[in-house]
């Protein structure tokens, strides 16, 4: 190729090069990377063992800490709770004892809270939603973590983050929702149903799960960002990430609504998509289109 | 589904415990603690069965140097016996370190 036919366009690689990908860290290094450096202590680690009684007698090998990293520690300073799930482990999958371990930490820090020592909590979701071999157990626990997330942001925001590569879904979709504030990046995806789920029961016809760049324009980070459903898109870089998850608990006392009690607000948005006429997610930022 | 059980003499003691690894496709996880009796011990938990040999061959060369009291658990997820080397040398790399 000839200079003169190439733009003049330097390109800055320095930035990309030097960023630390936080979607190719493991739980344990994320939750790392989100609090203050030097203050991360587990809670419940490997070494405890509180591991799940379910999955060897189905002849599933048991992780030492089913699959979720709980860490306290602090952001800028302030006491904070980060729950991190681990998804290279059954998916990230939502279990009986990874979901008490979540809901358990979270009604902790709810009681904190009432007793005036505000805890400031973040759950990065990893997940494909609740582990199908611990079946009502784990939908339990998720329901706990539901009402534990409700119960918490009276006092202090709950942030989430998703970053990818999994995504979010199931049932914890909808902790995602719960949340105060949610950072995705790009690569993040959430939804209730996956798209491999929706391809099986709806048919081909209605979602072609192999077709990675319909996928995202439908439920991914910059989707649900861009229709007002996620706060913060981020680049997956880590200090990006912890940056983004300071100025959420930045931004103050809870917001007075959140999306989850915008109740007539989404059914008239809802009522308004004819559900026969064919909806991209183009069309629907353009409908959904607000403010971030 | 399969458990594995070892034990190894040893000589030396290690100053920390230590935790690697995912129970993800084609890894394992490994925890890595002082053992009091002066002895090694190694529980394998592994979801592929039949590869008992293979077990006692990779621990027998990782304990031919690693001469430590430690108990060992393994939560292996298919990995291969490579991974299970590069497993075992970076948990004690990190507990002698």
């Amino acid at each position: 190729m000839n200079a003169e036919a190439t733009p003049a366009a330097p390109r800055d690689y320095s930035r990309f090069l030097e960023r630390r990908s936080f979607i190719e860290m493991r739980a344990r290094e994320r939750a790392r990377a989100v609090l203050d450096p030097g203050s991360f202590r587990e809670l419940l680690g490997p070494f405890d063992r509180i591991k799940s009684p379910w999955l060897p007698l189905q002849g599933i090998v048991a992780q030492a800490d089913d699959g979720v990293v709980l860490a306290r520690g602090t952001l800028d300073g302030r006491p904070a709770l980060v729950a991190a799930i681990e998804s290279a482990f059954q998916g990230g999958s939502t279990g009986e004892v990874s979901g008490a371990k979540i809901a358990g930490a979270l009604e902790l820090a709810c009681r904190d809270c009432e007793q005036g020592r505000p805890v400031l909590p973040v759950l990065l979701l990893e997940t494909g939603g609740v582990r199908l071999q611990e079946a009502n157990l784990g939908l339990a626990a998720i329901a706990e973590i539901h009402a534990a997330i409700v119960a918490l942001r009276r006092h202090v925001p709950v942030v989430g983050v998703v970053a990818g590569m999994v995504g979010c879904f199931g049932g914890m979709s909808l902790a995602a929702a719960l949340c105060s504030r949610l950072v995705v990046t790009r690569q993040a995806r959430i939804g209730m149903n996956g798209p491999e789920v929706i391809e099986q029961e709806a048919g081909i016809a209605e979602l072609d799960a192999t077709d990675r760049a319909l996928i995202w324009s439908l439920i991914g980070g910059e989707q649900r960002w861009a229709v007002g459903l996620a706060d913060d898109l981020e680049e997956d870089d880590a200090e990006s990430i912890a940056a983004a998850v300071r100025r959420a608990f930045a931004s103050g006392t809870p917001p007075a609504l959140p999306r989850t009690v915008l109740i007539e607000r989404y059914r008239e948005r809802l009522a308004a998509i004819d559900p026969r006429q064919p909806l991209d997610g183009k069309t629907l930022r353009l409908l959904w289109n607000e403010p971030p | 589904m399969e458990t594995i059980r070892l034990d190894y003499p040893a000589e030396h003691t290690v100053p920390r415990r230590v935790h690697v690894g995912v129970v993800g496709s084609g890894d394992l996880e490994v925890l890595l603690e002082p053992s009091q009796d002066n002895q090694a011990h190694v529980l394998v938990n592994t979801s592929v069965d039949g590869f008992g040999v293979a077990w006692k061959n990779v621990l027998d060369r990782f304990f031919a140097r690693f001469q430590c009291a430690v108990s060992i658990e393994i939560n292996d997820f298919g990995a291969t016996p490579g991974t299970v080397m590069l497993r075992l040398e970076q948990a004690a790399e990190a507990a002698r370190a």
